[in-house]
């Protein structure tokens, strides 16, 4: 894997057994001994620890949070001390550039981007924003799972009192910790920014906890896909709108139409006007009816035969807690919410349900 | 036993041939969620693609190693594609084919020769 990064924790990934793949130019676990399988059952009921180092981590000034709103549909201004919220960086056109996460700390702003995006939206963010500053010198941990809480409050006590959202910056054996309470799993957790240099004692200590397992970017993808989250490329992407990806929630109430602060955001004509005339697709949950996995790139129909396109699986595997094969996938918006659709594998059409999304609903600490 | 570089295991059993994969090839797809399986009776040619595997990662292709027809298909690991993964070797058989040439199996692999191949 000649070219790839190495992150900070590859040799502990190599001595639990990896097996490594490339993933935005890292050299990435996609699963240990395990399984992907084993794996995912064990996040949703105990914990797993995911390295997520290879996303992007990026300081802002606190005072910068007025032109952030420039560049995401977010109430930036009005998030509070020591609280993070979801937000999309839109495109001109409507679309989506990535999505993210922004906390409000004491001192400043703390973003986590996607992998493959953060050289992106690094200069996107300089060439709007000043004193934007990548954080490198840090690994980026996900606890996640019902006993996330027990394990992590062997080693911070504190985590006991922070609810869904809260992030703290906390002292653990002399390094400072920057912990959020949140996750890509749809489980309880926390996701831990800890320096480099002591992230392979940190990692070491959780899994040493009988709760504790290293789970790889294979079950990371299903645990995300069962809590109906979007991934960035797929579900998600530069010719999709906020709106057609079914995530108006992340537009917040001071951003849209008659808020205080309405639209300043790129594409915010567009993507307010879909929110109250709809989108011309939306994204929807998918239940195969039978047991042939649909991934992402199959085509849909409205019908077992004959007909055009309707829309694509944008992301698509096993469900390993549901049991059956799950997708999402984006279609026309005229399509009535209770209609069987058709998706085209291996030249034949079998029938999918649209389904509620989450297919797992989340437990998380409010 | 002989063993196909598509990871396939062949067992002549009377005069039918009992195809599966080898235990290497499930732990290298890993949790198996989905097996499509021809249907008794098809003709098959060598190399044309007859099994779809469907892991948590991937699907992947089955190649009839010999001519002939499917004479019996494994219909339990319709239900329980997991089977793959636990019994490659054994129960998690896919098809029963009667060859049209069985010298057709002189050019597959012995089993030491296929795990030299695995390394």
């Amino acid at each position: 894997m000649g070219d790839l990064k190495r992150l900070p924790l590859h040799e502990l990934h190599a001595e639990l057994g990896g097996k490594f793949v490339p993933f935005a130019g890292y050299e990435m676990a996609v699963q240990y001994p395990a399984g992907v399988m084993a794996e995912h059952l064990h996040t949703r009921e105990k914990a797993g620890l995911f390295d997520v180092s290879h996303m992007g981590q990026v300081l802002l000034p606190l005072d910068a949070d007025a032109a952030l709103e420039g560049l995401v549909p977010v109430d930036v201004q009005g998030l509070k001390c020591c609280r993070q919220r979801y937000g999309l960086f839109t495109a001109p056109n409507g679309g989506v550039l990535d999505d993210l996460m922004i906390a409000r700390r004491r001192d400043d702003l703390f973003l986590v981007v996607n992998a493959s995006r953060k050289e992106h939206d690094i200069a996107h963010l300089k060439a709007h924003i000043d004193g934007v500053e990548e954080v490198t010198d840090r690994a980026l941990l996900a606890l996640q799972g019902p006993q996330a809480e027990t394990a992590m409050a062997r080693l911070v006590p504190g985590v006991t009192s922070m609810k869904f959202m809260d992030v703290v910056q906390t002292d653990w054996a002399g390094s400072e910790l920057w912990i959020s309470r949140s996750g890509y799993t749809g489980e309880d957790g926390f996701e831990i920014s800890v320096p480099a240099d002591v992230a392979d004692t940190f990692a070491r200590e959780l899994l040493e906890m009988e709760e504790v397992s290293p789970i790889g970017l294979g079950a990371r993808d299903s645990l995300r896909l069962e809590a109906g989250m979007p991934l960035y490329g797929q579900d998600l992407d530069e010719d999709i709108s906020p709106i057609e990806a079914s995530m108006s929630w992340a537009i917040n109430k001071v951003r849209r139409k008659g808020g205080d602060r309405e639209g300043g955001f790129p594409g915010a004509e567009r993507i307010l006007d879909e929110m109250e005339t709809g989108a011309p697709r939306r994204r929807v949950g998918l239940r195969p009816e039978g047991r042939a996995p649909m991934r992402a790139g199959v085509p849909l129909y409205a019908e077992a035969e004959g007909g055009s396109e309707i829309g694509m699986v944008t992301s698509g595997g096993f469900g390993p807690s549901v049991g059956a094969p799950i997708a999402m996938g984006l279609i026309d918006n005229t399509i009535p919410a209770d209609a069987t659709l058709y998706g085209e594998v291996r030249g034949k059409r079998l029938p999918v349900a649209q389904a509620d999304l989450p297919f797992h609903k989340p437990d998380y600490k409010r | 036993m002989k063993f196909t570089e598509e990871h396939e295991w062949l067992r002549v059993e009377d005069d039918l041939v009992v195809v599966g994969i080898t235990e290497h090839a499930a732990t290298q797809l890993g949790d198996v969620v989905f097996v499509e399986l021809p249907e008794a009776g098809d003709e098959v040619a060598k190399d044309d693609d007859i099994v779809v595997i469907e892991s948590v990662k991937a699907a992947s292709d089955i190649m009839a190693p010999l001519d002939g027809e499917i004479v019996e298909v494994n219909e339990a690991l319709t239900d329980n594609p997991g089977m793959v993964n636990e019994h490659a070797m054994g129960d998690a058989w896919f098809f029963k084919m009667r060859p049209s040439d069985l010298s057709q199996m002189d050019e597959y692999m012995d089993e030491a020769e296929y795990k030299q191949m695995i390394g």
